[in-house]
């Protein structure tokens, strides 16, 4: 409950400030276009549409997802909020909020790609939603935690692409294979050792982010 | 009525190489202020944000009790309030939502009624529904106050506590500050003459430097 406070200061907050939305829109927006101010009259295949797919949500969690922890120590708000709430509660708040931008985000890439690419075609509809749910968690756990990790140094910008891409590298290549898969119409049977490395690297983030919390929260 | 106690042991800290405080131990209780007193740099600030559990000491333990309960850091939160310069509230929020955010991310019950009674005592009840980017920095310490005040914490913090405020606002935080700590235990770190005038022991830091090199 008082997680979900936190989340609903937070969502106020960004509808006020609109800190991460204003990013994060913007840079849906100019990738998108400059794929295809690119791509022109090609044809291109459906992998590398998937492919696509992935790199544009990879970038732009960078460019928003950090917010959650960035916005705080820029407006100086850190000491208050550790005046409030316990560290769990602190990173549960956070995590729900990211959760819930990551969603909104990766859907509104996905109904643009689907709407603008005409090789982007999701044979195994379930199959997509399964990894699409599932790496979701993922991207929102792991950018909740570097967040907070990055939020007290001085070069963030720099340091968050540089601190995600080893983290989320293994989650981006299963989410590439998985969607794959989804777009040659594999069964969720036969995807099943994808799926269950999705699900082990969701637990095995939000375990370790929760219990590493406390440290990094702490000056 | 039930004591909150907080005991100093073995205090050290250093930033880096550089000795801030040495062997600070001391035990403070309920209804006591204790004044925390020295130049500019001397560590005062560092020592309430140890007491708050904000950053750690180099060496030595704080520890945290009301009653016989040992208050573990992760609760400290629901029994302190903090009032210091570097402390900033919502900007985007009025002052009545940066308090009922900050009952409900408590997991207490907002009390309006003291909230009220708070915001009229401090002179901003009139302003509490504009938003706090609109406030002086005098309404914004008296806000910072309400903030500290309004879950009735049994250890008051309060860093440099008149800064920003005018003569009024001094005599208003002064009589808040008698009327807690009737119940609770104040700290004030300050070196202004009129705040450590309240106190009923002063810490000076000056007395804890022992070296200068680590």
């Amino acid at each position: 409950m008082k997680s979900f406070s936190l989340f609903k200061k937070d969502w106020q907050s960004e509808l006020r400030t609109r800190y991460a939305i204003n990013a994060l829109a913007m840079f849906i927006l100019v990738t998108i276009s400059v794929i295809m101010f690119s791509i022109g009259n090609e044809k291109i295949s459906e992998y590398l549409t998937g492919g696509l797919l992935w790199v544009v949500i990879f970038f732009s969690a960078m460019s928003g997802l950090s917010r959650a922890f960035v916005s705080e120590e820029e407006r100086g708000t850190t000491l208050t909020l550790h005046l409030m709430a316990s560290p769990a509660t602190i990173f549960s708040g956070k995590l729900i909020f990211n959760v819930l931008l990551v969603f909104l985000m990766n859907l509104v890439i996905t109904f643009l790609f689907s709407l603008l690419f005409s090789s982007f075609i999701i044979k195994n509809i379930l199959l997509f939603a399964i990894a699409f749910l599932l790496g979701n968690i993922g991207i929102a756990i792991s950018s909740t935690i570097i967040a907070a990790i990055i939020s007290k140094a001085s070069s963030k910008g720099t340091l968050y692409p540089v601190l995600s891409f080893p983290i989320l590298l293994p989650l981006i290549l299963t989410l590439l294979e998985l969607t794959k898969f989804a777009m040659d119409g594999n069964s969720i049977a036969g995807s099943s050792v994808e799926i269950f490395v999705l699900i082990c690297y969701d637990v095995i983030m939000g375990t370790a982010s929760f219990l590493l919390f406390d440290f990094i929260w702490k000056e | 009525m039930t004591d909150y106690t907080v005991e100093l042991k073995n205090l050290i800290k250093y930033f880096g190489r550089r000795l801030i405080f040495d062997g600070i131990n001391f035990a403070l209780t309920s209804r006591n202020i204790y004044g925390v007193s020295g130049p500019n740099g001397s560590g005062k600030s560092t020592l309430v944000k140890i007491i708050a559990d904000l950053i750690s000491p180099t060496r030595g333990k704080v520890n945290h009790k009301f009653g016989d309960k040992i208050i573990e850091p992760e609760e400290l939160h629901n029994y302190l309030g903090f009032v210091s310069p570097y402390l900033f509230l919502y900007d985007e929020f009025t002052a009545e939502e940066n308090l009922i955010y900050s009952c409900n991310i408590r997991g207490v019950k907002y009390d309006k009624e003291r909230a009220d009674h708070l915001l009229s005592q401090l002179n901003i009840y009139d302003r509490k529904k504009d938003l706090v980017r609109g406030y002086s920095s005098g309404m914004k310490q008296r806000l910072k106050f309400i903030f500290a005040l309004l879950h009735e914490p049994q250890l008051i913090i309060l860093d440099e506590p008149t800064s920003n405020l005018d003569n009024p606002g001094k005599e208003i935080v002064y009589q808040i500050i008698a009327e807690e700590s009737r119940r609770s235990l104040i700290v004030i770190a300050s070196n202004e003459d009129s705040d450590l005038g309240l106190c009923t022991e002063v810490i000076e830091l000056e007395k804890f430097k022992k070296q200068t090199n680590a």
